[in-house]
Order: structure tokens, then sequence, then C-alpha cells
């Protein structure tokens, strides 16, 4: 296809309308103007990735929309752009989930509206960025600069504890990277001077140098994802975080970390992959078992869902390393579907947390009785965080099992495990939040959901829905990507 | 019309009616609410009875209506088998769900949820008709996850009554442990098959027959065995067998329609169809069959004992229900998969009587269900009592009504089984017809015979209900008599089932029965001269003796088997030990891991540890730092001092 630009307009236009709402937001104006400005940018910010799926083409696995142009020419590092079956979902997810939290943010916002607004529409651009990079220091840039609006978001609009959980949130995302840029340079060394990401994929490299790179991607992405025992900052991060930050933080941030495995884990060290996924394996496997029971424990909803992700984001990688397409295929469903559950189930406690300025489950119950609307869509997510046929939640857990069972029945038996806990955690705060009889005169004096917060929960609720029943047009996608990663890790390298 | 327009009318016209009375119930009302449901359903039954004359006539369906999902070369879709199997329990599931659709009209009339009721058990259809419909695994799969889905919601119907709300969370909890072996099960299949399609799985099941699958290291065991017990655990879940039949008891909570509905008639007896039809697969395991039989006759047995002891209306029916599933799951054992979906249609039709009637009374009683506080109804609610009888009669197993039929059937089919466990499922069957006959005659005593035990004021205003209640109760009480007389010998004798269920030649006792038939005249003749018959009978007269005549005897019996009285009060210990085990203990290692591992270990040790040790080791060397520049000269010229003498030394 002819050359365009709808990749560079999905990085550039976000970040330009985030510059925008910066300059004209001032303390004068009402903030009127503020909002409109930041929902038109996150508006054309989505509606730029649109065609990135109408004109997407499934029969090919090389990358599509490329652009590329030099950028620092003296060490050959270039502006280089594309995306594949693996990252397309990922650039328009990103962007849609923004425009959700501009709506989300609207009203609730009350300080630095503008600053918050921008630190949104700014990241959105970078996290695009990160997807569609295919140069190694394109992709570090964008990488590192994208913590910064989220370590923003944290410490100037979180709780209590903001400063905590964002330094502990920067640190540990931060020194994982840097042991992923030494990767990179010796990659480029070895690659003949080149940073581009395909040219690493193809590089041979005996097994020993494999496992120290494999690691040193294993440390920046592992953290991300998060992978139990370098989880603990995500609890923190999503604690203290605001409404939008969580729902960014969980629906997008968290798929880097699982996009890093399948971009460069798998193709470029494929024989170390090998070598080294049974470890990955029973991290995943403890992400799913140990994590579901912690979570089953936690009196704070937003500590709850947070570490629900990570027991989702088990099944993402657990998927990866059982080298099978259905297994690839399901992470990538899960990451999609995660993305819109964990967002709405974020959402939803945002929700009850603008009224009632409480996370805590103790403080709730009955809120079904003032509250019905807002029921009805909250069992929706739950259900879905809890897997249930016809939700999205239950598609990637159900193809990585069934990929699982074909290398070994206990590494299913253990994922399937998730039947259970994600369904007590879930439908437990669920019901001690929800059900019973009004609980206190705060709860008697809620009101049901407006007509804002209608529209985002409906438009995630039409979404987990639609999915959940018709998966088809996004593993269509994926196939022809997916095969040829998995023929590339099939292959030895050395 | 085409047919295929008609397959896909029957689950979405109750769709349709459940989304029009959910979202625009406001707006319908209570009458707009309760006629588009209804009329999905009656829709759904119309249709079913067209298309059950058109199998009937030999014509059997098999496609696809869309692909869900592709991944590697399976294709993953939604479609339809339609075969007499499955029109059997259509017939079965939109004729129940229509009488339950009516009778709600009167029985929730004044329910401030009364659309989102109506919604609900249409949803619930939808889904049940789903399940049954399917032509392969996953969307088997799908109805079985979404029927429970409506359970919970209808457990819970009640929202703010705390035993509601707990007793739907324990639904679901114990159904996912079920759903745990049942996607475990699915997966082997594919893993092993290549398909989820319900046919290419059955064309290549006997050449994985001798298969094996290494679960642990060095002892391989039949893989098709494996495939079966997780598939019946599955089962297990979702019709109550023991130990996973806790949460039926309980789902009593909810509103009585439902518990006809869904907890009698159809959703439970999802598992009893789901072995059906998977019987080409079952067939070649004995040992998922004796497995299967150990269970079923395990549930008939133990759960029938509970039923004596309770004295809440819909309990006693309740556990009744566990029992007669365990009957049909014995069936299923001995290979007499006919006789189960016989049992299982008989069934549906008498235990939504019985939970209607038993509804008609709560309702009459402004929501009363002890029985303590009942007694002499007969005279008040004629309809409701002789319709009750009838039920009680056919669960007994009294000819000429249905349960007889059905009933004797399955016993005899057992008695002819010879796979391990047999005879003592012989036993548990035959000894459960004396105690459901009791327990069944223990419930209509108490309700509708002896003096009224209700208080005044109740008794003053008490009446028959209205005709919205008392139609499905005639609408129902038919079947219940006809049924077994009518479909015994298509059923069970000849060749009503075709193709849709295999039974392999050797295998159980229908091939006796078959053989030794004589038309159905002759099967009561033998019947009435065979044990069962006289158990049953027994147990009618030991209820009357204990219930009507020297009703002082239960007490004494009570206070003279305390002990064992109490092991049955306590249901066999099975809540209490899933409340400290299971419950407590997931919540203890939960918090144990958290506070241990996460706080302590990661973050404590692990992270800040990292940070307190930079943080100590930076207060060390801060102190280097004194500021005073003799320090600084005297180091300096040290150092300059050290690094000369190296050199001297070195050259």
């Amino acid at each position: 296809m002819t050359a365009n630009y709808f990749l560079s307009l999905s990085i550039w236009l976000p970040i330009l309308a985030g510059v925008v709402v910066l300059v004209t937001g001032s303390p004068k104006n009402s903030g009127c103007t503020t909002r409109w400005i930041a929902l038109v940018g996150a508006v054309l910010g989505f509606a730029v990735t649109v065609p990135l799926y109408l004109y997407f083409s499934n029969d090919t696995a090389s990358m599509q929309f490329v652009e590329m142009a030099p950028w620092i020419p003296a060490f050959n590092i270039n502006y280089h752009l594309g995306i594949d079956g693996i990252s397309l979902w990922f650039v328009l997810l990103n962007s849609f989930m923004t425009l959700l939290v501009v709506i989300a943010g609207w009203v609730v916002i009350e300080k630095r509206l503008a600053q918050y607004m921008a630190a949104f529409l700014i990241m959105s651009g970078l996290i695009n960025g990160v997807f569609a990079a295919l140069d190694a220091i394109l992709f570090y840039v964008f990488f590192e600069a994208m913590l910064i609006p989220m370590f923003l978001i944290i410490g100037v609009w979180g709780g209590p504890r903001r400063v905590y959980a964002a330094i502990k949130f920067f640190l540990y995302t931060l020194l994982g990277s840097l042991l992923m840029l030494a990767a990179f340079i010796y990659l480029y060394f070895e690659a003949g001077g080149s940073f581009e990401i395909i040219k690493f994929q193809i590089l041979p490299l005996p097994l020993g140098v494999q496992v120290l790179i494999f690691l040193a991607f294993f440390m920046s992405f592992a953290v991300k994802v998060p992978m139990w025992p370098l989880h603990t900052w995500l609890p923190d991060a999503h604690v203290e975080a605001p409404t939008g930050g969580s729902v960014i933080l969980a629906a997008i941030t968290l798929k880097i970390g699982a996009y890093g495995f399948l971009r460069f884990n798998l193709p470029i060290t494929p024989d170390a992959s090998h070598a080294l996924s049974g470890f990955i394996i029973a991290l995943s496997l403890i992400a799913v078992v140990y994590i579901g029971l912690v979570a089953l424990v936690q009196n704070d909803m937003k500590k709850l869902v947070a570490y629900s992700s990570i027991a989702h984001m088990g099944f993402v990688t657990l998927g990866f390393f059982m080298f099978n397409p259905m297994g690839v295929e399901g992470g990538l469903l899960q990451m999609i579907s995660h993305g819109f559950i964990s967002g709405a189930m974020f959402l939803c406690i945002g929700v009850l947390y603008d009224r009632m300025h409480s996370r805590q489950i103790s403080d709730y119950g009955g809120v079904v009785n003032t509250m019905p609307t807002f029921a009805a869509f909250f069992m929706l997510f739950a259900m879905a965080n809890a897997g249930l046929p016809g939700t999205s939640g239950f598609i990637g857990e159900f193809i990585v099992i069934l990929s699982a069972i074909q290398v070994n029945f206990w590494y299913a038996a253990l994922a399937a495990t998730t039947l259970i806990f994600g369904a007590a955690y879930t439908l437990w705060m669920y019901k001690r939040v929800v059900f019973g009889a009004v609980a206190n005169p705060h709860v008697a004096e809620l009101k049901d959901i407006n007509k804002r917060e209608t529209l985002f929960l409906a438009l995630l609720a039409i979404l987990v829905l639609a999915m959940g029943l018709y998966p088809k047009p996004f593993t269509d996608t994926m196939h022809a990507t997916v095969q040829q990663l998995i023929e590339q890790t099939s292959v030895p390298k050395y | 019309m085409s047919m295929f327009s008609l397959y896909l009318l029957v689950p979405l016209a109750p769709l349709v009616g459940a989304l029009l009375a959910g979202l625009f119930g406001k707006a319908l009302g209570h009458t707009g609410s309760h006629v588009v449901t209804t009329l999905g359903v009656a829709i759904s039954f119309v249709a079913s009875i067209v298309i059950a004359q058109d199998v009937y006539a030999g014509h059997i369906f098999n496609g696809t209506v869309y692909t869900w999902l592709t991944t590697e070369d399976i294709s993953l879709v939604v479609g339809f088998l339609i075969d007499p199997l499955t029109v059997t329990l259509m017939l079965v599931v939109t004729f129940v769900s229509l009488t339950v659709h009516i009778y709600t009209i009167g029985y929730m009339h004044d329910d401030p949820g009364y659309q989102r009721f109506f919604s609900y058990i249409s949803l619930f259809t939808f889904s049940m008709l789903m399940l049954v419909m399917a032509n392969n695994f996953l969307q088997l799969f799908f109805g079985w996850e979404a029927v429970g889905l409506m359970s919970y919601l209808l457990i819970g119907f009640w929202y703010t009554r705390p035993t509601a709300i707990y007793a739907s969370l324990k639904a679901f909890l114990v159904n996912r442990v079920g759903d745990l072996g049942f996607l475990l099960g699915i997966g082997l299949i594919l893993a092993h098959f290549g398909s989820l399609d319900y046919v290419t799985v059955f064309e290549r099941a006997p050449l994985l027959a001798q298969d094996s699958i290494l679960l642990i290291p060095g002892s391989p065991v039949s893989l098709l065995s494996v495939v079966c017990i997780l598939l019946f655990v599955g089962a297990m879940g979702k019709s109550a067998q023991m130990p996973l039949h806790v949460w039926l008891p309980d789902s009593m909570e909810g509103p009585t329609p439902i518990s006809a509905l869904i907890h009698a008639a159809t959703m439970v007896t999802a598992g009893i169809f789901m072995v059906s039809r998977m019987s080409p697969l079952f067939e070649l395991s004995e040992t998922a069959r004796s497995v299967v039989l150990v269970v079923g006759a395990s549930t008939a047995l133990f759960m029938a004992f509970l039923g004596i002891i309770q004295n809440d209306i819909k309990r006693v029916v309740a556990y009744s229900t566990l029992s007669q599933l365990g009957y049909m799951t014995v069936a299923l054992g001995a290979s007499a998969y006919p006789i189960a979906i016989f049992h299982l249609g008989t069934h549906a039709f008498f235990k939504a009587l019985l939970f209607l009637g038993a509804g008609s009374v709560i309702h009459a009683l402004h929501h009363e269900q002890d029985m303590r506080h009942m007694g002499g109804l007969r005279k008040y609610m004629p309809i409701t009592y002789v319709t009750t009888l009838i039920g009680s009669l056919a669960l007994a197993g009294i000819p000429p009504f249905a349960g007889f039929f059905s009933k004797d059937a399955l016993i005899e089919a057992v008695q002819g089984s010879t796979i391990p466990g047999a005879g003592y499922a012989t036993f548990a069957v035959v000894a459960g017809v004396f105690i459901t006959a009791f327990y069944s005659f223990r419930m209509l005593f108490m309700t509708f015979h002896g003096k009224p035990r209700m208080d005044h004021h109740t008794l003053e205003h008490l009446h028959e209900s209205p005709w919205v209640i008392t139609l499905p109760l005639i609408l129902l009480a038919i079947p219940s008599v006809l049924a077994g007389y009518l479909y015994i010998e298509p059923m069970v004798i000849g060749q009503y089932f075709g193709h849709s269920i295999t039974v392999l030649p050797g295998n159980g006792g229908m091939q006796a029965m078959r053989e030794e038939w004589q038309g159905v005249n002759g099967f009561i003749e033998h019947g009435v001269m065979a044990l069962p018959f006289w158990l049953a009978l027994a147990g009618i007269a030991c209820a009357a003796a204990l219930y009507l005549k020297w009703t002082d005897i239960p007490a004494a019996l009570k206070a003279r088997f305390g002990g064992l009285y109490t092991l049955l009060d306590n249901k066999y210990y099975f809540d209490r030990f899933n409340e400290v085990f299971f419950a407590g203990g997931a919540l203890k290692v939960g918090s144990g891991l958290w506070h241990k591992g996460d706080i302590t270990m990661i973050d404590g040790m692990m992270v800040n540890g990292t940070a307190n040790l930079v943080g100590r080791l930076s207060a060390r060397l801060r102190r280097v730092q004194t500021g005073y520049i003799y320090h600084y000269a005297f180091v300096m010229i040290f150092g300059v001092f050290i690094m000369m003498s190296l050199w001297f030394v070195k050259a």
C-alpha cells in the first residue's frame, strides 16, 4: 500500500493535543475549554488509529504502515515505525482507553485539570510509539519517556502515599530497562552497527549470550508485566494512582511488558527462551495461584483488582512460553481483553470512590439498592473478570488453557484454578460491596451513575460482550504474524 | 420458513424477550414485560414441537451458525445438532419454562423486581437451549456457564437477604469446581482428538480407546477414562452429585418458580444430558462408568435420608431432587442412557409440579415455609392438593403415574449391570424407593392433612391460589400422569433416540429388558409384583402411620436416635468441612502469602531492604565528608604516599 502517516499521526497527534491543552489551560478559564480541547484531541487520536485496522492486511507477517527516516545517522539510528498482527491491537486499545480516561476525568479532576489531561494525551502518544517502534533506540526512548507522565500522574494526582508509590514505580521500571539498553548496545555491535529490531531477530547468537540477553530483557519486561516476585510495585501504584492512571496502568502499561516478550525475547533469543521456559512457566503459574489467593484477602478494592491483574497477566506469559500459535494468540487475546476489563473494573471503582472517597470494601454494602444501573454494569465486568464465557475475559484464558494442556496436563490444571480463584475473589468482593441491605447512611445517599458515566461504562460493556461473542476478527489479524513468530522460535540459532 | 431459521428462532425468541424486559422493563411495565417474555418462550415451545415432528420424521441437522474463532488449524464454532436427544430436551425445557413463566405472573406479582425476574428466567431459557442444542464442546461450555450465571443471579434474586446472596455465591463457586474438571476434560479432548466437534470426536473415539496418558510420571492411565471422569466432574457440579451437591439445598433461597425451573427440571439435569450426549465416550471406559455409578448411588441414597428430617417444605423437595438426580446418574453408569433421559423427562414434570405446588402453599401462607406451621390445607386448596398428590404419587413410583415407569425401568437396568459398583448401586436405588415414598408422603401429610397449625389470622384468609398459579399445576400434572405410560415403549424399548445415544452391546441391563418386553401393560403387571412397588407402598404406609395416626412417635424416635439425627441435621458435616477446610484454608493461605510473602519477604527484605542497605551505607560514607580541609589534605597526602610506595615497590 502507498505511503501514509497513520502511525506518526497516532503518536504525534495526541502529543500535540497535549501540548495545546497545556498551553491554553490556565487557572483563568474555567476548564471548559481545556476539557473540550482534550476531548477533541483524544477523539482525533483514536480516529487516526482506526484506518490501521481498516487497511490492515491479514495475509502478511511483514510490517505494515512502515515509516522510515534517519534520526541520528552517526549511530545509524532511525525513526522506523511499523506494526504487525501483534502490535496492531495495542495501538487501537491505547488510543481508545485514553479517550475513555478523558471522559472519566471530565469533572472529577479539580486540581490542575489541564496538566492532567495533557499528561494522558502525551502518554498516549508515547505508548503508541512503544508499540510502533522498529528501531531499538526509538523503542527505548518511547519506553522510558512514557514513564515520566505516569510518574507525574501518580505523584501529583495520587493518594496519600503517592510519593512512595511513584518512586517505587519509577525505580522498579527504570532498573530493568537499563539492562535492556545494555543488551541493545551489545546487539548493535553484533548486527554490524544497526539498531533494527528485525535485524536483531535474525542474528545467530551462542546460547550463553542468548541467556544473558534473555535475562536482560526479562528484567525489563517482567517488571512491567509484572511477574512474581517483581510485582509489588503494582498494587502500591494502583492504590495511589487516580482512576485514570490506574486504567492506563492496568489496561496498557502492563501490556508493554508482555509485548516486549513477544517482540524481543522470543524472536531474538529463541533458544534461551526454550531453555528458560520452565522458569517463566513456573513464575506464570505462581502468578495465577499465589496471586489468586492473595487477591482473596484484600480489603481495598483497587488492591484486589491490581492483584487480579497480575494473575490474569500470568496467563499471558504462560501462553507465550507454550511455543505454539494457540498459546501466543491466547496470550494476545488475554492482553486485549484484560485491557477492557481491568479498565472497566478500575472505572467502576472510580465511580464509587468519587462518591464515597473510600476504596475499603468494608465501607460499602448494599450499593445495588441505590445504584441499580451501576450494579448491573459492575456485575457484567465482575463476571468478565471471573472469565465467564460470552465475555472477553473467557477467550484468552480458555485458549491458553487449551494450548497448555497440549504441553503438560498439570500446567493447564494449575492455570485452570483461576476458574475458582477468579470467581471467588471477584464475586466475593462484589457481594460485599453491592449486595445486601444498605449498610450505612453514606450508601443510602448514593446517586446512580449519570449520563457521562453510563457512556464510558456502556462503551466498555459493548466491547467486552462483542469480543466475547465474536472474537474471530481479533485472531484473524494475528495468524500470519504469530505463525512467523513460532517458526522463528522453533529454529535453533547457534 | 426454513428449518434452519426455526432452529434459530427457538433460542432467540426467549433472548429477545429477556432483552426487552431487561433493558426496557420500566417502559414496558409489568404486563408488557411478562407478555414479551412469556410469548417468547411460547414461540420457542411451538417451534420445538414443529422441529420435533421433523426430527421424528428422520431429519437430523448438524451445522454451523457462525465461526467464533480460529486458531492454528482449529475452528471453534457456534452450531446446532438437532437430533432426538436434543429435541427431547428442547421440549422439556420450553414446556416447563412456559408453565413457570405463567406461574410467575401470579407468584411474583407484588415483587419490586418483577421485570428483572422475567428477564432472568427468559435469559436462562435461552442459555439452557443453547446448551442442549450445541453441536460442539465449546458451545456446550458456553451454555454450561451461562446457566450457572443465571442460577447465581436467581438464587441471589432477593439481594438484600444475607442467606440468599451467600447461597448464590456458594452455588457459583461449587459449580466452578466442577467446571474446572469439565474444562480440563474439554482441553484433553481438543489436544488428543484435534477437534471440539461432537461428531468428529465421537468418530475418532474408538481409535483412541487404547491410548494412555501420563498424569504422574511412570504410571500411564487410560486417556478416555481420564477424559470421561473429568467431564463427569463437571456433571457432578451442575447436577449436584456428592460431594459437590452442597449448593443445591441452599439454592432454595431463590424464589420458588426458579427452584422448579432451574433447580429441579432443567439446569440440574444438564449433567445428565451431557453424559448421555457423550455416551460414545463413556461407553469406552468402564472405569469412568463405575465412578459414575458409585457417585450416583451414594447421592441417591444418602440425600434421600436427609429429605426425611427437613421441616422446610422446599428443602424436602430439594433433597428429593438431589436423590432423584442420583438415580439418573446411576442409570448413566449402568449404560442405560435412554432411561436416564426418560427419568429426566418424567422427573422434570412431576418435580416442577411439586415445587410449584409447594410455592402455591407458600404463597397462600404469606411466605411461610415451615411445615410445622401448616396442616389441613387440602380443604382450602383443593387444586394444589390434588396436583401435589399426583406429583407425590409419581415421585414415589406408584403406577400408573409417570415416575413408576421411569424408576422401575431404571432399577431393572441397574440390576442387569455387571460393572464394579453395580451391586452397591442396586441396593441404593432399591432402598431409596422406600425412603422416597416415605419423605414424599410425610411432606404431603404434614402440609395438607391433619389439623391446621397456622395462626388464626392466616387461617382466616386462606384460599386457593389464582388461576395463573393453578393452571401451570394442572398443565404439569397431565404429563406427570401420562408421560411414563406413553413414552416408555418408544424411549426405552424402541429406537426413539436413534443414533444420538450409543450403547455398546453387552453393556448394562437394557438389553435384557428389551428381550423380555411384553408391552406396557405387561410392564405394569410385572412391576406391581416386584419389590420396589411394595417398598413404595410400605413407605407411604409408614408415613401415614407416623404423621397421621401416631403423631408422637417421630419426636420419640428423634430423641431415641439423637446421634443419628445430629448427623443428618448437620447434613453429614459437608458444609462445615468446606467452610473450615476450603474456604477458611484458602483465606488463611492467602493471608499468609500476602503478609509473609509479599509484605515481609519481597517488599520488606528485597525491595525496601535494598533501599535501606543503600541508605545505611551512604550514612556511613557520609561521615568521611567532614568538611575540614585538613582531613581532606591528610587523606590526599596519605593517598599520594601509598601510590608512590607502590610505584617504588613495583620498580
